[in-house]
């Protein structure tokens, strides 16, 4: 079993830190892209965030975890509320899932296929879930994001958009829910991605490794004791974390009774227009991100802070690219947000 | 210290390395090692070998498939039983062992991804051909890089997971000499790493010795560091110390080094007057705090690593602040373009006949086959049979599915732009606005930018190829213009860069954008007609290679050399006395159009 560093333990990184919470406790937001330097750490906190998530319930038996309150209703053939009716299914709690989608995997294993075992052994023509089965209601985690495969970045974009994983291969037609949050990370010298793909995050980071030799520092020290004693470095952590946890679980709790004022939904407009953001996307996802930030905080009401401390986020891989423009998107988010927010 | 010596350190520190590296292969990595394939690195190979007497050596060639890399289905053994059977691959298969990853500046870049994902988590995730695996795969790399020149090299996310990079390509055979440590040298010092104490300073010197050399990766600090921890244990001693922490810091961050340390006085003035800059490491055990003399620990960590930076990196970083000057070497450069066969990524399987170079897929064969088992297994499909035919399987010529490779039809546009006289500024930053106009234009056809600036004696190749925008950004801010215009150096460099990248299947385009006053010539030497002899020389050599060219001639009055040489190379000519970007970048765009093709 692979030791894994806890969240709480990474050294600065807040931004990114902050993306991961936002998403963990309002999966509506949308996605979360990192990127950034080599050794920032990226790929190590996303795989840290498993270990805060709460549980949730989920049909017991059923390949997609649907949620037993929506009583198959969203689900295929296959789930044990269809199959047995809505009394005779059992109630489990699980954490919730977060799949890696590895490097090479073929599309086959990320749709899913026809069950090869069954059908060369007994001839039965059985549906195998692929990885999108397995991520519903989950996270999706896709480490070096801009090298995955055309073909595979086409199937997530449809997908994504619709919420529902459509199988038409070897005879099989099938259709079952697939909803997840998309988690990229990869660093920019390999390639940019398609702007499509872009625009299904809700929220972007840009990590850069630690400037100050403090911070540096304490991360070799950190790392050096997580290696020294991997067990003994988690105890140390473990309060952090169940704390941690806790927040998420009582954000998830109150965000969805978060009030938005007018004023900052109206503020939330003006910035948008201002930086000229394509479609109604970015406004939307500014101000559910806005909401979550204060439910991670256990505020009942969305402030201009929250905005602020969001509109990065959620605003800077949706400017249009000017290439000439030296600054780059987030100076620019910061030069409206000055503009509008004062300070 | 002499040549001689110099090159024995090399040789010395290399074997040193690999001994380290035999320690604690799983935390340190692995090495790179840059050398041509010849006796000199398979000594220092057959060297490594010996300290790892335990381990095994896998191979890895670089166009290895993904599929042989991560595992796939087993063909024989999937027909012969009836039942997919998974077969591991090379990652899995070498779990606890060594991978040697032959030629490895060839890697693709998903191969390199893939090793880079192992390396840090020490699993390999199979999700493909209907087998969903976990496998642990705790490897270490031994990436041979042959590369010449700074434009062919591991790929970075490789390089920046290997702790130590060693270049054998100066080290004569005569030099090579062997050095054994027991293997129970190796393995006593194994036992001892977990029990190696780290006081805190060294911890604090060696990143501000990575930070002082410009190193911004975080991960060559924590090489250092286990490094020293390995050589401590070497040692036989319980505590690292400082010796250990020059030596690690010397190993692993010499080689990565992007900047000369500001001198030593001027960081810590006052510090030190004493004139006994060499001084014996104390190595009395039990002694408590690691400083030897008054000097503070970083700066004796960092003056040990100074004077080990190689020779060729020093020259290269005094000669240039810039990270991204590449002044390679021009290289021998291997016979015509190989053309692709059936390279490119996957994507995708179709239905089809056997052809000429297609590529079966034979999962996705045998899941075609898979339903029709029962009813083919039973020629009038009257009595049913338990198990298919007894295990095997009857595949028509209806299942086969074929894999479909994307064709890869990248583009590589090299600019080269006359940065010398009078409207160089101007020009120089109308250029770098068409680059980034293209790039950001281009990224949705992965197409790649490369920019080569003329101005001194020589042509320089300010952007290598790259279709990253945030690269491109980074490379030509605050790129400085001036000086004279060596013409036939900047086209020579433009082929150079053309043909590597015909090597890697991509088709390449030069854009010359000049006044046409080439003065500079070939060998650095000034004078007008030599200059322009050679530029034209130059450009005929481009048109050997059958290099598409587009010429913007920036004179106020357009120039009768340009002219000529747009000719001789059968370029595609543009006047533009007050080029912009915009203009240039649909000039060139348009001009790309027309010459490569697209599916």
């Amino acid at each position: 079993m692979v030791q894994l560093f806890p969240f709480t333990a990474i050294v600065g990184q807040d931004e990114m830190k902050r993306a991961l919470l936002i998403a963990a406790v309002d999966q509506t937001v949308g996605g979360v892209l990192v990127f950034g330097d080599r050794g920032t750490g990226k790929s190590t906190a996303v795989r840290a965030l498993a270990a805060l998530l709460p549980k949730i319930e989920m049909v017991q038996g059923c390949n997609y975890h649907c949620d037993p309150a929506q009583a198959g209703r969203d689900c295929d053939t296959t789930c044990p509320a269809n199959l047995a009716g809505n009394d005779a299914i059992q109630v489990e709690r699980c954490p919730v899932p977060v799949v890696d989608l590895p490097l090479g995997a073929t599309e086959d294993r990320v749709v899913g296929a026809l069950d090869l075992e069954k059908a060369l052994a007994r001839g039965e023509r059985v549906f195998e879930p692929g990885l999108l089965a397995m991520a519903n209601r989950g996270f999706l985690y896709i480490d070096e994001v801009n090298l995955l495969e055309d073909h595979l970045v086409d199937v997530l974009l449809d997908v994504a958009a619709t919420g529902e994983n459509v199988v038409e291969r070897e005879g099989l037609s099938i259709k079952h829910p697939a909803r997840f949050v998309l988690v990229g990370s990869g660093n920019p010298e390999e390639g940019e991605l398609r702007p499509q793909l872009l625009d299904r995050f809700g929220l972007s980071v840009e990590v850069t490794t630690p400037q100050s030799i403090e911070a540096r520092i304490e991360v070799v020290k950190r790392r050096d004791a997580f290696e020294q004693d991997p067990q003994g470095f988690i105890a140390k952590w473990a309060q952090e974390e169940a704390e941690q946890r806790e927040r998420i679980e009582a954000a998830r709790s109150i965000c969805w009774t978060v009030e938005v004022p007018d004023a900052v939904l109206g503020k939330a407009a003006e910035l948008c227009m201002a930086l000229g953001t394509d479609g109604l996307r970015g406004e939307l996802s500014l101000i559910r991100a806005a909401r979550a930030h204060a439910a991670v905080d256990g505020r009942e009401t969305a402030m201009l802070v929250d905005l602020k401390a969001v509109a990065p986020l959620a605003l800077r891989h949706r400017l249009r690219r000017d290439p000439l423009e030296e600054a780059g998107s987030s100076a620019r988010i910061d030069r409206a947000l000055e503009e509008f927010l004062g300070e | 210290m002499n040549a001689r010596a110099d090159i024995d350190t090399v040789w010395r520190d290399a074997l040193t390395a690999a001994k380290l590296f035999a320690i604690d292969p799983l935390g340190l990595g692995g090495i790179r090692v840059r050398a041509a394939a010849g006796p000199v690195r398979d000594a220092w190979l057959e060297a490594c070998r010996g300290f790892l007497p335990d381990k095994t050596f896998m191979r890895m060639p670089a166009q290895i498939s993904e599929g042989r890399l991560v595992g796939e289905l087993d063909l024989a053994g999937t027909l012969k039983n009836g039942r997919p059977v998974h077969q591991p691959g090379l990652i899995s298969a070498a779990d606890d062992g060594v991978l040697i990853a032959t030629m490895a500046e060839r890697l693709e870049p998903s191969t390199a991804a893939v090793l880079a994902s192992a390396l840090d988590q020490r699993t390999i995730a199979v999700e493909r051909d209907g087998i969903s695996a976990r496998a642990p795969a705790r490897i270490a790399i031994v990436a041979l890089d042959e590369g010449i020149g700074d434009d062919e090299a591991v790929a970075s996310i490789i390089a920046d997971r290997l702790a130590f990079h060693i270049e054998l390509t100066a080290v004569p055979l005569r030099c090579v000499s062997s050095q054994p440590a027991g293997p129970g040298a190796i393995s006593s010092a194994r036992d001892a790493l977990k029990q190696v104490e780290v006081p805190h300073e060294s911890i604090d010197a060696l990143v501000a010795t990575a930070a002082a050399l410009g190193i911004s990766s975080i991960r060559p600090a924590l090489f250092a560091l286990r490094a020293a921890k390995a050589a401590a244990a070497l040692r036989g001693s319980a505590r690292v110390m400082e010796e250990d922490l020059q030596l690690g810091a010397r190993l692993v961050l010499a080689a990565r080094a992007t900047q000369i340390p500001t001198p030593l006085e001027a960081v810590e003035p006052g510090q030190e007057e004493d004139t006994s800059t060499q001084h014996e490491p104390d190595k009395a055990e039990g002694k408590d705090t690691l400083d030897s003399d008054n000097k503070p620990l970083e700066d004796v960590v960092l003056e040990a690593v100074t004077a080990a930076i190689p020779n060729d990196l020093l020259a290269r970083l005094c000669q240039e602040t810039s990270v991204h000057s590449r002044a390679g070497k021009t290289s021998g450069l291997a016979g015509p373009a190989r053309k692709s066969r059936m390279r490119g990524r996957p994507n995708g399987v179709q239905r089809g006949e056997w052809g000429r170079g297609a590529r079966l897929s034979i999962v996705d064969t045998l899941r075609a086959a898979a339903p029709w088992q029962r009813l083919r297994a039973s020629p009038a499909g009257a009595q049913p049979i338990d198990c298919p035919s007894h295990g095997h399987i009857k595949v028509r010529p209806e299942d086969f599915r074929f894999r479909r490779h994307a064709h890869r039809s990248e583009a590589l546009t090299v600019f080269i732009v006359d940065a010398s006289g009078s409207s160089a500024l101007h020009r120089l930053a109308e250029a770098k606005g068409a680059v980034e106009l293209l790039l950001a234009d281009c990224y949705v056809r992965r197409d790649h930018v490369a920019l080569i600036a003329l101005r001194g004696r020589t042509a320089e190749i300010v952007l290598p190829p790259t279709r990253a925008l945030a690269r491109a950004k980074r490379g030509l801010a605050g790129l400085p213009g001036g000086g004279g215009t060596p013409l036939a150096s900047g086209i020579e460099q433009g082929l150079r860069l053309s043909l590597a990248a015909r090597r890697r299947d991509q088709h390449p385009n030069l854009v010359i954008l000049t006044d046409g006053a080439a003065n500079v010539a070939r060998d650095g030497t000034t004078g007008r007609r030599r200059a322009e002899e050679d530029a034209l020389n130059a450009g005929r050599h481009a048109l050997q290679q059958g290099l598409p060219a587009l010429l913007i001639d920036t004179a106020p009055i357009p120039s009768a050399f340009a002219g000529r040489l747009a000719e001789e190379m059968h370029a595609k000519y543009f006047a533009l006395p007050m080029a912009n970007a915009e203009a240039v970048s649909s000039i060139v765009k348009s001009a790309l159009a027309q010459t490569v093709k697209r599916e």
